[in-house]
């Protein structure tokens, strides 16, 4: 039989794909279906002085107008938020508006209409007679005075969350050789999974039970947001389905209204309805990540050794807290703050600002690339000081293998990894040495080379529920799975976990199929529906297989048991002597494979159930919640080689190179997939993409116009590798492998750029490095000016 | 407006209002969702279809101008149950994740590699550049159309 783990198996959910026949949500038609459209606001801040909707009421074909009134009066709550740190001040978000809107793109009324193009036509004639508001957009609103966001609140200053000692640290900073400092920006960014959001809805007023459909990367969680908070209808009424999904990024963790609005709906109306997002709305609705503006002092001896750090970060929330947000620039940022290295003691600290702007939430990495960006930044940046290679002053300063486990002085505890061999192989699979000879040649021709590196960690797989809800999340971070064997011996098996695109049904089946010793088509991986499944958590943080697939695994354990109890039963053995045989798919006393019992054999034994243990109970169906003992922390080690056309400062990525520990591998093609994925979403950051509000809180960069996504031929050929230390939390040895990419990329490319300019006297730029950006530098450096 | 539009090989008429996008009709009215919808100012190529032999975004063409028109959508590539050289790669390239550019991908790939096996990296990333991925980085993309087209050889 052969062994899945660790196979590039090509995808079983492919097919449909490629030949379109996606289940997305978009794609779902009902009978009697009736279209929902959102009138949004154009301004960042007003009072809402009256909405007219009486001649959108009119117009033929439109069924109904509602607003925020209407939806607070049905019975809507307001949209939570799930990660409350201590003195927090929290904001209060109504799905639609209802006396204030607070940014553009905000919820101000909803038509329902017998096709989308008449909802649409319906949006125009509804009148909202505004009074302006002077808009917040400035993350740190330093100088001068700033309205107040929300009426509710004391200051626009939601929570501050400080970590590590302070004294300590401006003490060891004191007493250092030298001490870089360092004011960085890490832009917003739009998300833009390709599919854009869509919900569809459907009422049963006989049982009154509702079924939402919508595009999360988290429907249990959704369920439990909608039946507890917004929509009031009890959970076991509730269900929530998430199909195909095209792409989350994290974009898709989030309750949106538009989740509340559109079951409201079809209740109101008793009819199916269905909200299907524009790109338009998705720029100014999805919810978007980064945005920090953040100052730091790093410590440093004169031979390169690292002795403190002390991090201020102010993160712009946008106009209300999202569902995840405070967890972001706090829990997942702060504590990554001593990546890769001995660092003896930092401070760190994170201020959350609501501004008029998109809310800010978990976006692929989540934290963890604006840890990195910060920290591999500040490290080149005193490199070049120091007038140190920039990797011999990483290497100086690393967690070397015999320390693990390595408790941080921000909280967390590595569990495991081999730095130094880490280095040894990117230096091997980039060749640095000749990169940087490469590159003195090129500099003496007069050409700006740059050479990026980066070495950063992630803490994956959030997280041991009793530390995540002692932090301030609302809920526990396990995740469950189940194992039903039918009759014949095929296998269901349902999990929480949910794929967007990473590949669950291959490589879930994989894990199931081993834990048995049966072919992977005789498993079927079942997720996204809260009907089917019997709880989820969902996936993000890099959680799924970590977390989902090991409560597969204790599932399958557990079933193994029970077989091997009943085979020795059967075969009137011992139950000590029995060994399930995972490469044969039988169970039989050891040393004695020619009388087992078959896998398919045993199932269909607990189907006649004529021949059972005494006590042991027909049926063969398992379920586990595994809670993790601790993250997971893969690491990495990328190099990038970039040029700078001196007349345009456009930046080529001209070589890149990739070396991550995601621990062990259980479909190589997939977790390469992942990679290489991410790290086209970090080079995004670095050099191309930038959410942009002017001082009005306009979105300027609110469409594929004007936000540069990544296209084909901005990258070249990625080259990866891997060393694997397995992680000791789980059954698996997995950690997580979704985020690293992007978390390296974003500062590897940043540091090649920097690398190139250094030569030019040039200390820092902010992300994104376009060309005009460059250019602007280049031209300073030579004392021209703009 | 009535239209009679041919599209996988069957003629559709309907009657249609002027300003319903070819995208629309395919999906609503012919229900023919394999055609995505991902951005709605012409840039993501998520909705390409072949019109007449030529790839086109479908967002940007109005079912009336169709009319008379010969369309393939992604339902119509695989024949006789057999996946179109396009699709193989794809799948075996694991040229995609989340599913959803891929339709308008691979009928945008078709095209390219229609008139050349020989596709070189640097023709598949410019020849792609009106078609957004947001998963797969395009590697794993450029190495499906480069097998697709040699699995062509030049033909359609």
């Amino acid at each position: 039989m052969t062994k899945y783990m660790g196979t590039a198996v090509r995808r079983v959910e492919d097919p449909r794909f490629l030949q379109g026949r996606g289940k997305y949500v978009a794609n779902l038609s009902l009978p009697g279906m009736v279209h929902v459209a959102v009138k949004r606001s154009p301004l960042a801040h007003a009072r809402i002085k009256s909405i007219d909707t009486s001649q959108a009421e009119a117009l033929d074909g439109v069924i109904a107008v509602f607003t925020g009134e209407d939806f607070m009066e049905g019975g809507c709550g307001t949209l939570p938020c799930g990660f409350t740190p201590p003195d927090i001040d929290l904001p209060l978000h109504h799905p639609v508006a209802i006396d204030k809107v607070r940014h553009v793109g905000d919820e101000v009324a909803v038509v329902v209409a017998e096709t989308p193009y008449i909802a649409e036509d319906a949006l125009d004639l509804i009148d909202v007679d505004y009074d302006p508001l002077p808009a917040v957009v400035d993350t740190r609103q330093a100088g001068g005075e700033w309205p107040v966001v929300h009426d509710g609140m004391d200051s626009n200053v939601s929570f501050h969350w400080p970590l590590g000692d302070e004294e300590a640290t401006n003490q060891a900073l004191a007493d250092s050789d030298r001490v870089i400092e360092l004011e960085v920006i890490n832009q917003r960014l739009i998300p833009n999974a390709i599919e854009p959001r869509a919900c569809v809805a459907q009422w049963d007023r006989f049982d009154e039970t509702m079924t939402v459909w919508t595009t999360s990367q988290n429907p249990h969680t959704i369920r439990l947001l909608l039946g507890a908070f917004t929509l009031g209808i009890p959970e076991h009424k509730l269900r929530v389905v998430s199909p195909d999904v095209g792409g989350g990024f994290g974009s898709k963790i989030f309750h949106y209204p538009e989740e509340v609005i559109v079951p409201w709906v079809a209740r109101e109306v008793d009819r199916p309805a269905k909200w299907v997002s524009s790109r338009s709305e998705a720029y100014v609705t999805d919810r978007h990540g980064r945005d920090h503006v953040t100052k730091a002092k790093l410590g440093v001896s004169d031979d390169g050794t690292i002795t403190a750090l002390h991090v201020t970060t102010w993160a712009n929330m946008g106009a209300y807290l999202s569902t995840f947000a405070p967890l972001i620039p706090t829990a997942l940022y702060v504590t990554l703050l001593s990546g890769l290295y001995k660092i003896p003691t930092i401070f760190g600290e994170a201020y959350g600002a609501i501004t008029n702007t998109v809310p800010v939430d978990a976006y692929r990495g989540a934290g963890r690339p604006e840890a990195s960006y910060l920290l591999e930044t500040i490290i080149d940046v005193a490199a070049r000081e120091l007038e140190m290679d920039p990797v011999e002053l990483r290497r100086k300063n690393l967690i070397q293998p015999d320390e693990f486990p390595y408790q941080t002085p921000v909280a967390l505890e590595y569990d495991s990894g081999d730095y130094p061999r880490l280095f040894d192989k990117i230096d091997e699979l980039s060749g640095y040495e000749s990169l940087r000879e490469e590159q003195e040649k090129a500099r003496a021709e007069g050409r700006l080379v740059g050479v990026g590196f980066a070495s950063c960690i992630e803490a994956s797989g959030p997280a041991p529920s009793a530390a995540a809800v002692g932090l301030g999340a609302a809920i526990g971070l396990f995740e469950s799975g189940s194992i039903r064997v039918h009759p014949t011996g095929k296998i269901s098996a349902f999990t929480g976990s949910h794929a967007h695109g990473q590949g669950h049904e291959t490589t879930f089946a994989q894990i199931v199929a081993d834990q048995f010793g049966v072919p992977m088509e005789d498993v079927e991986i079942i997720h996204g529906d809260t009907d089917r499944i019997q709880y989820g958590v969902g996936t993000y943080g890099s959680r799924s297989a970590a977390i989902g697939g090991s409560a597969l695994v204790r599932s399958a354990e557990k079933i193994r048991t029970k077989l091997k109890e009943l085979a020795a039963h059967l075969l009137e053995a011992s139950v000590d002597d029995m060994v399930y045989d995972q490469d044969e798919g039988a169970v039989y006393v050891t040393g004695s494979p020619d009388s087992k019992k078959t896998f398919a054999e045993l199932a269909f034994a607990v189907t006649t159930a004529d021949k059972m243990p005494e006590g042991m109970e027909p049926g063969l169906e398992e379920t586990t919640f595994y809670d993790p003992a601790n993250f997971t922390f893969p690491y990495s080690a990328h190099v990038a080689q970039v040029e700078i056309d001196r007349d345009t400062g456009e930046v080529e990525v001209q070589k890149y190179f990739a070396v991550d520990d995601v621990g062990n591998v259980i479909n190589p093609m997939i977790v390469e997939g992942q990679i290489i994925g991410g790290i086209a979403q970090g080079v995004g950051q670095a050099l191309w993409e930038h959410g942009i509000y002017d001082e009005e809180g306009q979105l300027l960069s609110g469409s594929m116009l004007s936000y540069a996504m990544p296209r084909a031929d901005g990258f070249p050929s990625i080259a990866v590798d891997r060393v694997e230390t397995p992680s000791p939390h789980n059954p698996l040895g997995v950690k997580g492998a979704g985020e690293m990419g992007t978390i390296a990329a974003t500062v590897t490319i940043s540091n090649a750029v920097l690398d190139a300019l250094a030569p030019l006297g040039i200390r820092h730029l902010n992300m994104p490095l376009t060309a005009e950006k460059i250019s602007n530098a280049m031209a300073a450096a030579n004392g021209g000016g703009e | 407006m009535r239209v009679s539009i041919e599209v996988n090989g069957q003629t559709h008429e309907r009657e249609v209002e002027p300003r319903v996008l070819l995208v629309d009709f395919l999906r609503n009215d012919l229900a023919l969702t394999g055609t995505n919808v991902g951005c709605d100012t012409s840039q993501c190529g998520a909705c390409t279809v072949h019109i007449d032999g030529l790839a086109v975004k479908s967002c940007t063409v109005l079912a009336v101008q169709a009319d008379g028109s010969n369309v393939t959508t992604i339902e119509g590539l695989a024949s006789d149950g057999q996946l179109h050289p396009m699709q193989q790669s794809f799948w075996d390239m694991h040229g995609l994740q989340c599913g959803f550019c891929t339709p308008g991908m691979i009928m945008a790939s078709v095209k390219l590699a229609e008139s050349n096996p020989g596709l070189s990296d640097s023709e598949v990333r410019h020849g792609l550049e009106g078609n957004f991925c947001r998963c797969t980085g395009y590697q794993n993309i450029v190495k499906a159309v480069q097998a697709g087209a040699a699995a062509m050889g030049g033909r359609s």
